[in-house]
């Protein structure tokens, strides 16, 4: 939403380091210029980017603001959203204790494209220009392994040469893929991530090139909105359902911008029918919602709006504390203030756990 | 706890134990089609008849498969579970044909046969329409054609369909529904047309069941924010067999994005949840929660009304065990609503019918 800063309270209040697993600082065309192939910077020029939708400019739902960002994010002395530094550190760096904030972006990094090489030497570019353009001017600014994940390979390559370089937090994927998440094209991902000890973060957004909604083509940006829960709630069950945290033990799962209050209904129902079909999945050594609440972390933005707040607190302890990790979203519309997020019933150890504690613990970011 | 004599069990499925049994129901051409052509039947295969969760083990039927016996039906829903009343739901396939006009030839001839064979045999026994979900103006015939026979007191379609039901050319349904006074009935199940999940088709059979609670949730997103509650006030959707407790965190996420982007919809002019509370009404089982009172208990505060569910057993699927299908921990005064009020409110036809 479009929230008025109120410097003053914030800058009197913060005593608060937070850890931030979710901004969008801009990556242009232009910028990945530099670190992609003469063959694949004139593909680009030439083709664009086929991402399995329908417009050649634009989002298949369009947005409710330009950019789908906060109107006051927009910088002072032009250019886009989160495209200036100084002004990204005046609005939010800066006037919020972060102490580290994980960038992940979401186009164009050739994600999804149709023509899985380019997508590879985009995500290559992306990774790049993340450090280069990004993280080199301000530190706090961790970067995502862009990978193209429909291309079990060329992802363990893009991964492996990102091993070990702390400057990277996760392995980003997003939520609306080719297939579901748990097949096994998609293991050679896990692999890559663990072998790096990166956990895997999932990103709401992609196109898949399916309906939305598993009974067709939703009209409106708001369902679209609404539905990344829907995608998410699959993806969880066929990464559980098909044996994928057997498999991969250390494996850890992110999910970005997905909200959470689809979680406790979702494991109770798994649970149940896991019960009584035990016999198709012998694979699976026990609940379903176990492998949930071990291995998938979530992120708070969109933090879901309770009618009355004790509502949001079952559902978040059932999740579990140590799970849940801030997100701002910045400088998205529905940037959730780091100050105002939270419930204010939340008691100091918990608020702690949630800016910034289980953050550093999964990332590893003492280390 | 038996139900009380006068609760209402709104979820409960006759098979049709045969093709034979169905094909006096059908016309000479499609009689003969069936025939020349070898067409085994329409059974779906949502629930694959030896699946445990397809049929519970005590109420097998002699040839292992679900009820196909009126008196097996009655003497385990009404007499041993103790409702007065049921709702019989027959989740026969006439959804499955990609020719309109075999749907059609299908919806017919089940409606005609639950009206023969379990309607008229017994007198407590209700029933929802089928209807060919192909194309709308044959849905809104065949609703046009059952409607007069009173018994007949709510809609019935698969929530996996083409399109999401709000979509504006599902609303001559929804126009034909209010008319008759006839809520409409989603239940799980789906006509193929699209992958059981958002992302494609999962591996297990316990992946597709437990995706219908996203096709829930896409159907009820779609419902309220194309308006169709605005344009149809009176219009009642009932999510049969949905899972229920999935509804909340939807509800929040829904109305956090109705408060952001609600000028896209501008007819969404009220916060989904208060659309839901009056318009949406859910089957009590299954109740996706642990057997666990206090859960139970939060379960109803996040739901926030007392009107909104309904008993059902759903007989014969697997949902729980023993003879008691109300979740444990729910208070002894919304138990009733649940039974007999509730159900009553939702259908205007079985109000009728206790003058």
């Amino acid at each position: 939403m479009n929230i008025e800063l109120r410097q003053s309270d914030i800058r009197s209040n913060s005593k608060l380091k937070i850890v931030d697993v979710d901004i969008h600082p801009k990556i242009s065309v232009e910028d990945l210029k530099p670190y992609l192939s003469k063959r694949w910077w004139d593909h680009l020029q030439t083709y664009g980017q086929r991402t399995r939708q329908g417009y050649l400019k634009g989002f298949p739902y369009p947005k409710m603001q330009p950019q789908a960002s906060r109107r006051d994010s927009w910088p002072p002395d032009g250019g886009l959203p989160a495209s200036n530094l100084a002004f990204m550190k005046q609005q939010f760096l800066d006037a919020y204790p972060i102490e580290y904030a994980i960038m992940n972006p979401l186009s164009p990094t050739g994600q999804g494209d149709q023509n899985s090489e380019f997508s590879a030497a985009m995500a290559f570019a992306s990774n790049e220009f993340q450090i280069e353009g990004w993280h080199k001017r301000d530190n706090r600014l961790l970067a995502s392994v862009v990978v193209p994940f429909e291309d079990g390979e060329a992802t363990k390559a893009e991964v492996k040469r990102r091993a070990g370089d702390n400057r990277f937090a996760h392995v980003l994927l997003k939520t609306r893929t080719n297939d579901l998440l748990g097949k096994k094209q998609y293991w050679p991902v896990y692999e890559a991530a663990i072998e790096a000890g990166l956990p895997v973060g999932i990103h709401v957004f992609g196109t898949s090139g399916r309906p939305a909604s598993n009974t067709g083509w939703p009209s409106f940006y708001i369902e679209d909105m609404t539905e990344h829960a829907s995608c998410c709630q699959a993806q969880v069950v066929s990464m559980i359902m098909e044996g994928v945290f057997e498999r991969y033990r250390e494996l850890k799962i992110v999910m970005i911008e997905a909200g959470f209050g689809w979680m406790p209904s979702l494991g109770w129902r798994m649970d149940k029918n896991w019960k009584k079909l035990k016999d198709e999945v012998p694979h699976l050594k026990k609940a379903p919602s176990e492998y949930m609440r071990e291995h998938i972390w979530v992120s708070t933005q969109p933090m879901e709006e309770t009618d009355r707040p004790e509502q949001l607190l079952d559902t978040m302890k059932w999740i579990g504390w140590d799970k849940i990790m801030f997100a701002s979203d910045y400088p998205h519309w529905d940037f959730d203030d780091p100050f105002l997020a939270l419930p204010p019933s939340l008691d100091e150890n918990k608020r702690n756990m949630i800016y910034c504690g289980n953050v550093r613990a999964l990332y590893r970011l003492d280390a | 706890m038996p139900a009380s004599h006068s609760a209402i069990d709104c979820d409960v499925h006759p098979a049709v134990p045969n093709l034979e049994a169905l094909l006096p129901h059908f016309d000479d051409y499609w009689r003969n089609s069936i025939d020349e052509r070898g067409i085994p039947g329409f059974e779906t295969n949502t629930y694959p008849p030896r699946a445990p969760l397809s049929v519970r083990d005590d109420w097998r039927g002699k040839n292992g498969g679900a009820a196909a016996d009126l008196t097996q039906l009655t003497s385990q829903v009404l007499d041993r579970l103790g409702a007065g009343k049921a709702v019989l739901n027959c989740l026969y396939g006439a959804h499955l044909p990609y020719s309109e006009d075999m749907g059609v030839a299908v919806a017919r001839a089940v409606n005609n046969y639950v009206a023969k064979e379990w309607l008229d045999r017994d007198p407590r026994l209700r029933a929802s329409i089928v209807v060919p979900t192909q194309n709308i103006e044959y849905c809104v015939d065949e609703v046009n054609r059952v409607a007069a026979d009173k018994r007949f007191v709510q809609i019935m379609l698969v929530t996996n369909q083409e399109t999401p039901l709000g979509r504006r050319h599902w609303w001559p349904l929804f126009a034909a529904a209010e008319k008759h006074d006839l809520p409409i009935g989603l239940h799980p199940g789906s006509a193929y047309r699209q992958a059981m999940t958002s992302l494609g088709w999962p591996t297990y059979y316990v992946e597709d069941y437990v995706a219908y609670a996203q096709a829930f949730q896409s159907q009820l997103g779609s419902l309220i924010c194309e308006g169709a509650f605005a344009k149809f006030p009176k219009l009642k959707i009932v999510l049969l067999e949905s899972g229920v407790t999935w509804l909340p965190g939807f509800l929040w996420r829904l109305s956090k994005f109705w408060r952001g982007v609600r000028a896209e919809v501008p007819w969404v002019d009220r916060p989904p949840g208060e659309i839901v509370r009056s318009n949406v009404r859910l089957t009590i089982q299954p109740f996706d929660a642990p057997d666990d009172p206090e859960i139970t208990e939060q379960m109803v505060d996040h739901l926030d009304s007392d009107d909104i569910l309904l008993y059902a057993s759903d007989f014969p699927h697997w949902q729980f065990d023993g003879d008691d299908a109300l979740p444990r921990g729910l208070p002894e005064s919304l138990k009733k609503k649940i039974l007999v009020d509730n159900p009553r409110a939702t259908y205007p036809r079985l109000q009728e019918d206790a003058r």
